[in-house]
């Protein structure tokens, strides 16, 4: 007898069949590259390779370039400060020259993250492998695309390939069902499944978001829930594409029109998981659970819901966990059994590609509407990409932060890892819309609390953590 | 790549446990541009005074380790970050031998993919070649790959295990861009076919 559930395939499944170009017995399976995405600071070594090597790159069409982790968000028409980042930005530009590499530089109107812009401009369709020399290039697995983070070996690999050495991963279905309270967002979710599933949750696997939140979802939650699959340790994360993902691409710049639009639409429709297809795991979160999320440590999974506490150490049975409790707190400066929302904040940064797109921003606005800035708060709003920027200013969505004392700058990945000049000082605490709370990773001795960008707006106004369900 | 020959070289002593690639390569290198240059930061810390004069005290400064492409090295060298500014700095001092107890996983990786052979050797032979080494600074080990063998003045030669697939790779100068383009005619037919199929990609 025929078993046909063998034959039931994960979207995961389907993306990596179609894209196999060769596997055999002690090597590795060789996985073909759609889509290649660049910025200025894990590329330039694998130009270099390709220069010592003679090698060219294989297809150019298929890569889109920016610059945005050593930008400043200020005083742009100036020449950059930092020669080095100078230096880095000029040699990128000049890489792209090169070879004909399609590069949204610094002046472009087009420039931004590279996780912002990409979608912006409908470079990644469902169904595609896409990379990047960057650890959140999941974002793209909200519109069904399998997209993964290289290092810059295998930068310079794909870039002479269009191919790439891989070990298939195993498949965990997340799903999410239920209604989310008033002001929780995408980034509560996906702050909430690691804190479930923990930083070494996924590892070894792709995740798939499923469930009726996942699908509630806009376009752009979806990328926010894909963004921070890496902090879960997943390979990548992928949400099934369906009308919205369709509507979203529609008429963008690079995405398939009039016939090719159809032929494409049909393929897309047929990569969603078949019903009954089998997971290595499966995890069930309910959406009414989930309280806005505050981070208290220096690892992702250490968060909490802001109506909660700072755990204390003694509290974790397993001594690892309880060693680096003890350890972020002190880092912290945070004392066990505090609630969340006593702990007063210094610094807020709105921005990032998790959460510096046109809804983040206009979340967090409808929160700042008509507040003031605390006074010992220092709070700015870096757009993810010129285009954010523009249709913010034409919403009206600037002149409320600025009249609330916002600063409002101009994109990059700023304060998220402070490459470029935009950093806390020792000491000081950030509500941050970012991804990453490790120590130092908004400028040394700084201390970060990752939050959704409606609770940053709102710790801004009150100069600590509030929940905002509340207000 | 640079096929990895069988070479007879001087053997430096590191005796240091836990070496991380931050202090392999620090930081404030890692906004260059170039996967070259890197040897003349390697071990900036340890190896350089305040003033920028070379550090007397530090190990890999001893001139009777001058030249050196043989690294003997202790427990979980390269561990921490996974910047791969780490394997180029090491190779561009000169180093493409390296032999310790054990690796961090992702450094491990990354030394094979710039001709670097990390060895390992168990606690007892590493106790014996650092004895060699301290008794007579600047012996010469014979390191032949293709017999997978170690030999050195002192007869405390061994022979150690490396993957196969790697082992080629280093003999034959095959990066693993060169092993992928061995098989560019099933790149370039997939392409085709890929064509075809997924036209709108291609316009
Ligand atoms: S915004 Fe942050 S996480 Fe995103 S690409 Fe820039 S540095 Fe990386």
């Amino acid at each position: 007898m025929v078993n046909f559930s063998v034959m039931k395939k994960t979207m995961y499944e389907k993306i990596w069949d179609s894209h196999l170009v060769f596997e055999a017995p002690g090597q590795a399976p060789l996985l073909y590259v759609d889509r290649h995405l660049m910025h200025e600071v894990t590329s330039p070594q694998a130009f270099e390779g390709l220069r010592l090597t003679n090698r060219k790159v294989r297809n150019p069409h298929s890569i889109l370039a920016t610059m945005d982790h050593c930008v400043p968000t200020k005083d742009r028409d100036k020449p950059i400060a930092d020669l080095i980042a100078r230096k880095q930005v000029e040699v990128m530009a000049e890489n792209c020259r090169e070879n004909k590499l399609n590069l949204y530089d610094m002046k472009s109107p087009n420039n931004g993250v590279i996780h912002i812009v990409v979608p912006e401009h409908g470079f990644v369709h469902p169904g595609m492998v896409v990379v990047c020399g960057d650890s959140h290039t999941a974002t793209h697995g909200a519109f069904g695309a399998l997209a993964f983070g290289i290092g810059t070996s295998e930068v310079e690999h794909v870039m002479a390939t269009q191919t790439l050495p891989q070990k298939k991963s195993k498949t965990m279905l997340v799903r999410v069902d239920g209604t989310l309270s008033k002001y929780c967002s995408a980034k509560d979710i996906t702050l909430a499944i690691i804190g479930k599933i923990g930083t070494a949750g996924g590892t070894g696997y792709v995740i798939e978001y499923a469930g009726d939140t996942v699908e509630a979802l806009s376009m752009e939650a979806r990328m926010t829930l894909c963004n921070m699959a890496i902090e879960a340790g997943a390979r990548a994360g992928l949400v099934a594409p369906d009308q919205k993902t369709y509507d979203y691409l529609q008429g963008r710049e690079f995405a398939p029109k009039g016939d090719s639009w159809n032929q494409a639409l049909e393929y897309w429709k047929s990569l969603p998981s078949d019903d009954g297809a089998a997971f290595d795991a499966v995890v069930n979160i309910n959406a009414a659970d989930i309280a806005p999320q505050v981070t208290w440590g220096t690892s992702p999974e250490q968060v909490v819901g802001v109506n909660g506490t700072v755990p204390d150490p003694e509290s974790f049975d397993d001594e690892g966990k309880r060693q680096s409790c003890q350890q972020a707190l002190d880092y912290m400066g945070l004392r066990a059994n505090t609630k969340m929302t006593d702990i007063p904040i210094e610094f807020v940064f709105i921005g990032s590609c998790t959460n510096g797109r046109i809804e983040d921003l206009r979340c967090a606005a409808e929160v700042a509407k008509g507040t003031r800035v605390a006074s010992d708060v220092t709070a700015i709003v870096v757009p993810g990409s010129y285009h954010v920027k523009q249709q913010a200013e034409q919403e009206g969505i600037a002149d409320i932060f600025k009249n609330a004392g916002w600063e409002w700058r101009d994109p990059g990945c700023s304060m998220c890892l402070a490459m470029n000049g935009d950093e806390l000082k020792n000491g000081q605490r950030c509500a941050s819309t970012s991804n990453r709370n490790f120590e130092g990773r908004q400028g040394k001795g700084g201390r970060t609390h990752l939050v959704s960008p409606a609770m940053a707006a709102a710790a801004a106004a009150a100069g600590h953590f509030v929940d905002i369900r509340e207000i | 790549m640079e096929p990895y020959v069988k070479h007879e070289s001087i053997a430096a002593l590191l005796n240091r446990n836990n070496v991380d690639t931050d202090q392999i390569i620090a930081k404030q290198f890692l906004k260059k541009v170039e996967r070259s240059g890197f040897g003349v930061h390697l071990f900036h810390d340890w190896r350089y005074n305040e003033d920028g004069s070379d550090n007397p005290d530090f190990e890999l400064n001893n001139p009777a380790f001058k030249g050196a492409r043989i690294l003997v090295t202790s427990d979980n060298f390269g561990c921490g970050s996974s910047r791969e500014h780490a394997p180029w700095a090491i190779a561009d001092y000169g180093f493409n031998t390296i032999i310790s107890t054990s690796y961090a996983d992702i450094f491990y990786n990354n030394c094979f993919k710039n001709s670097i052979l990390p060895i390992v050797v168990n606690k007892q032979q590493l106790d014996l070649l650092m004895r060699e080494i301290n008794e007579n600074p600047g012996v010469r080990f014979v390191v032949d790959l293709e017999k997978q063998q170690v030999s050195t003045p002192g007869g405390n030669g061994f022979s150690f295990e490396v993957d196969p697939f790697r082992k080629g790779n280093l003999l034959g100068g095959l990066d693993d861009i060169g092993c992928t383009l061995k098989h560019v005619d099933k790149i370039d037919s997939y392409e085709t076919q890929h064509k075809q199929l997924y036209p709108w990609l291609w316009v």
